[in-house]
């Protein structure tokens, strides 16, 4: 990556000055703290400073010997792995279809405009409560259920349609599909009109459009909303606890689990290696597009 | 642990504001003194609604700031932030914890007037009339005195120093939804029962839960543990085996971190039995809904709670935090502890301040004469109704085990997580 402060005149340096200093203060500081206290020992009630590798260690404890299945630790970052990819991909499929359709088919600039708000309303309650309006909906004796015994389609209610890997899905899709639609729309208002025009005149169908125009050229949105969609995902613990009624794995869980029992500098263990494994996943990402020379 | 008390605080708050806002423009305080002391108060106010406070400053000028967090929230204050409060409230498994730290001192139990009132529970594990309390756990007898004032560790024996003046305390069991299972329940045993599969749930607090789970073992004919409060590996291992293929084969519907979330799970009849706590009962019987807190034959899990004052308070605060402790114990909180279904630390105090009736609906385990209301009004129990589990001394009495901590906290926390991902 390059970065060079030479191209910003130097009269004009000072105002990143404040926003610097506010991720320093509650970016930098926290992480290094937090890289610290990992290397740190515990007991139940102090936590010593050290430099340790005890915290790492227990993390791995019995990941290489691989009795009696997968360890805690592999099998926690398999379940958020698994929630992860499929929120992803739902969330990508979703977020660019809406996005490809306020971007080309609504041609009233008022009208993209209001169906894009549209799009924000479920934002105007807190995540909690839009995570909790589905069980009365998914529950044994919710809406769903009742229709579908009531029109003779099930004489059994559907069980995993609440507190399953599917509920938790479906509620991460639900609360995160905006975060992939605000990017690619953005990238695909961008798009030059002429393209797609000059595609279509030259006898491009449909489907070629699509794939050699409009995702290529939106791949900077993609991207960028993979990277909001993955981040949260992967340190996400409440949707997995409250829709998976807590008998799913997730690190986030575990980390909020051991921060309850004063386990801090096994806390941070846990924390710095979901963060290098969420930090690589991006890396690789920004792999397929340089999104500074993009933006 | 953490949610209960949150949840048992928004369950007094509900209606102790709704009191509050009627009866404040009638009252004034009796006793207004010039330089009225405040004490900051770190809890989780299960025990202080709004009218505790006022009837507080009424009876003796002070007056409390409270700190309200979760029960997690309290330890990791005491060891943190020991200078950010002036009295805490909080429970005495925490006490393995904070007792090491040196943060919190023994309180002078001569300068606690009704200290001999105290229910022998606490000081003896016998119950007033003289039954054995099972002391599994971090029972409250085995954790109550400091050899000093600056004790660091507890004392074998009686001494002047007390590590919490006891404040609060129950006995929790299943709850179960009477109109959808049909027959008597009568052992921990059930939560597992195939019968139950996928309507069962248990909490997702590992130091509750492991105890909850202990007794289903037990109870079940598995194994007999020496001390269910404080496991060997070997005892946390075979414990977590059992619920492990419990969870695999489909056995429970949820796990519950949030007294709501088993409040919600109880009266939408996803699940028919869990554990639950005494203040989620009442409110799934508010929603209409038919559900009781099922006394079993193997015995309560009980917690309990105390004042302890930190190290940091000295003087006129410190004489403040003993006359605010003294008032707690003198009848009227303990009155209002009993009506929620709580016990109080000093029985005959309370008795003053609560109707024949009340008393023997609460604490003898008689039929209800009239309407049983809670302190803030709502009814309770009709006439001719009896508590569930009955009596003090049969409640208490069948104590079996006490909210605990671990020696192998670490690896029970981590048995727990691998369950939880299986």
């Amino acid at each position: 990556m390059q970065f060079s402060l030479g191209k910003i005149k130097p009269h004009v340096g000072w105002l990143a000055l404040p926003f610097a200093w506010v991720f320093f203060a509650y970016f930098v500081l926290p992480l290094v703290l937090t890289i610290i206290v990992s290397f740190w020992d515990y007991t139940d009630y102090a936590i010593i400073p050290d430099l340790i590798f005890d915290n790492y260690i227990y993390i791995f404890e019995g990941c290489l010997s691989n009795e009696g299945g997968l360890c805690l630790t592999f099998k926690t970052y398999l379940s958020t792995f698994f929630f992860c990819f499929f929120t992803w991909l739902i969330t990508l499929v979703l977020g660019f279809c809406v996005a490809y359709f306020l971007a080309f088919y609504v041609n009233s600039i008022p009208l993209q405009v209001c169906l894009f708000l549209v799009c924000t309303i479920p934002f105007w309650t807190s995540n909690v409560i839009r995570m909790v309006s589905w069980i009365p909906l998914l529950g044994r004796n919710g809406l769903v259920n009742e229709f579908f015994l009531s029109l003779g389609i099930i004489d059994q209610p559907i069980q995993w349609l609440l507190y399953s890997s599917f509920s938790v899905i479906l509620a991460l899709v639900h609360l995160y599909t905006l975060f992939m639609i605000v990017p690619i729309f953005n990238s695909m208002l961008r798009i030059d009109r002429s393209i797609v025009e000059a595609a279509y005149d030259s006898g491009a169908s449909h489907r070629q459009i699509i794939f050699n125009i409009i995702i290529p050229l939106s791949k900077t949105g993609i991207i960028i909303g993979s990277i909001f969609v993955v981040t949260v995902v992967m340190g996400d613990f409440l949707t997995i606890g409250i829709m998976g009624g807590q008998q799913l794995a997730s690190v986030g869980k575990i980390i909020n689990t051991e921060m309850n029992y004063l386990q801090f500098p096994g806390a941070a263990a846990n924390a710095v290696i979901l963060l290098i494994i969420t930090i690589f996943i991006i890396y690789v990402m920004t792999k397929f597009i340089d999104i500074r020379k993009e933006l | 642990m953490k949610n209960q008390l949150l949840s048992r605080r928004q369950a007094i708050k509900l209606g102790a504001g709704t009191v509050a806002a009627t009866g404040l423009g009638l009252y004034a305080p009796a006793v207004i003194s010039s330089d009225p002391i405040t004490l900051r108060y770190l809890g989780t106010a299960v025990s202080m609604g709004d009218e505790v406070q006022k009837k507080l400053f009424e009876d003796t000028g002070l007056k409390v700031k409270f700190i309200a967090v979760t029960t997690d929230e309290v330890t990791k204050r005491v060891l943190t932030q020991p200078n950010s409060f002036d009295i805490v409230d909080t429970e005495y498994f925490s006490l393995p914890k904070l007792v090491p730290s040196g943060n919190i001192l023994g309180m002078d139990t001569k300068r606690i007037k009704e200290w001999d009132n105290v229910t022998s529970i606490f000081t003896k594990g016998i119950t007033p009339k003289g039954k054995k309390v099972g002391l599994q756990g971090t029972a409250p007898s085995k954790v109550m005195y400091l050899e000093g004032s600056n004790g660091k560790s507890f004392a074998g024996d009686v001494t002047q120093y007390a590590t919490l003046i006891p404040t609060i305390y129950n006995a929790d069991t299943l709850g179960i939804r009477p109109d959808l299972i049909g027959r008597p329940i009568t052992s921990w045993a059930e939560l597992l029962n195939p019968e139950f599969k996928g309507k069962a749930a248990t909490l997702n607090i590992p130091s509750i839960g492991i105890m909850d789970a202990a007794m289903v073992v037990e109870a079940m004919g598995e194994y007999k543990y020496p001390d269910k409060g404080n496991m060997t590996k070997s005892e946390i291992d075979l414990t977590m085996k059992i619920f492990t293929e419990a969870k695999k084969s489909g056995q429970f519907r949820a796990f519950w971190t949030d007294f709501n979330e088993s409040v919600n799970l109880m009266a939408s009849g996803e699940v028919v039995i869990q554990s639950m706590w005494s203040p989620a009962i009442t409110a799934v019987k508010s929603q209409g809904k038919d559900c009781i807190y099922q006394p079993l034959k193997e015995g309560y899990r009980a917690w309990a709670a105390g004042f302890a004052l930190p190290k940091t308070t000295k003087g006129k605060k410190a004489d403040a935090v003993y006359e605010f402790v003294n008032w707690y114990l003198s009848g009227w909180v303990g009155a209002y502890l009993n009506r929620q279904g709580y016990y109080s630390a000093v029985l005959p105090t309370a008795k003053q301040y609560m109707s024949e009736d009340e008393w023997g609906f609460w604490m003898e385990g008689k039929a209800a004469k009239g309407d049983i209301v809670s302190p803030t009004g709502a009814k309770l129990a009709s006439a001719g109704e009896k508590r569930d589990g009955g009596s003090y001394e049969d409640r208490m009495g069948g104590v079996a085990c006490w909210n605990a901590t671990m020696d192998e906290n670490k690896y029970m926390v981590r048995k727990w997580n691998e369950m939880v991902a299986a």
